[in-house]
């Protein structure tokens, strides 16, 4: 049985797929959401700088003129704001230490079959697959 | 022209992320409790992703530059390190906690309150930590 989550995950992912392919194929870069903000961060990116701020800027954009007709959809977020300033900063850290996220290493690394892309999906998806355990099963917070 | 592709491949990313699901934090923290009440919807997210970029890697192998004249970029240095490891470790941790990782966390940046803002705002600051932290993992043990 195929859930109708799956099939709009399905369609979202072909997405998120065709706009990486782009990326790369005209613009030679590849679509990684930590570095192209990241690259802005540290000034790394200063090089090209424009297109970083073009493709952040219509990723917030387009999604925001979405819900002017959707309406706003409910993300869930947590409320604890210990907990988003520690996930917040994890994720900082953690994406630039690896260079790279689940847009980078995931969806560009394995479809390149890239050995860091893999083992660098393996490993944050172990240390997720462990916090969700620790922290909403043990210890019940999240 | 370039700036036109990065804003289309930006605002796409930002719908299929939509699309997807992936703006909702209870469904990736559903895929990451394999323990608990184990969401699969991720894994079609992944693996329709990967799929237009496989084609798009096979057909930049065949090729030197990109359309618009950047150099296709090359394979990365294949060796892996602690920043590897330990850093996607630490991202696996903060995306389990919150249920966000970076695309998610921009693109919900007009829709995700100002708790969505704030964990924006932790994530770069965690990335301007990154870099003393970086050039010391790398320093030779």
């Amino acid at each position: 049985m195929i859930e109708i989550d799956w099939i709009y995950g399905l369609i979202g992912g072909l997405m998120i797929g065709a706009a990486a392919a782009t990326f790369l194929l005209f613009n030679g870069r590849i679509m990684g959401a930590s570095g192209l903000l990241g690259g802005l961060v540290d000034g790394t990116g200063r090089g090209n700088w424009t297109e970083r701020a073009a493709f952040i800027g219509a990723l917030v954009a387009v999604p925001a003129a979405v819900t002017l007709f959707t309406g706003q959809p409910d993300t869930h977020l947590t409320s604890n704001v210990a907990v988003i300033i520690a996930a917040g900063l994890l994720v900082g850290i953690g994406t630039r230490l690896a260079n790279g996220c689940t847009s980078g290493h995931g969806v560009c690394g394995i479809s390149r079959l890239s050995l860091r892309g893999i083992v660098a999906t393996v490993f944050y998806l172990l240390g997720g697959g462990l916090t969700v355990l620790a922290f909403r099963h043990v210890l019940e917070v999240i | 022209m370039r700036l036109l592709i990065s804003a289309f491949s930006g605002g796409l990313f930002g719908l299929g992320l939509m699309v997807s699901g992936m703006t909702d934090t209870t469904k990736v923290q559903g895929w990451l409790d394999i323990f608990g009440n184990w969401d699969p919807t991720l894994a079609f997210v992944l693996g329709g992703a990967i799929i237009p970029m496989f084609f798009a890697w096979r057909f930049a192998a065949k090729r030197e530059t990109a359309v618009l004249g950047t150099p296709i970029p090359a394979m990365p240095d294949p060796k892996l390190g602690r920043n590897l490891t330990l850093g996607s470790f630490l991202f696996g941790m903060g995306w389990g906690l919150a249920g966000l990782c970076p695309g998610p966390a921009m693109a919900s940046l007009s829709y995700g309150g100002w708790n969505g803002a704030l964990f924006l705002v932790a994530m770069i600051a965690g990335m301007v930590a990154a870099v003393p932290v970086k050039s010391r993992l790398e320093a030779p043990v």
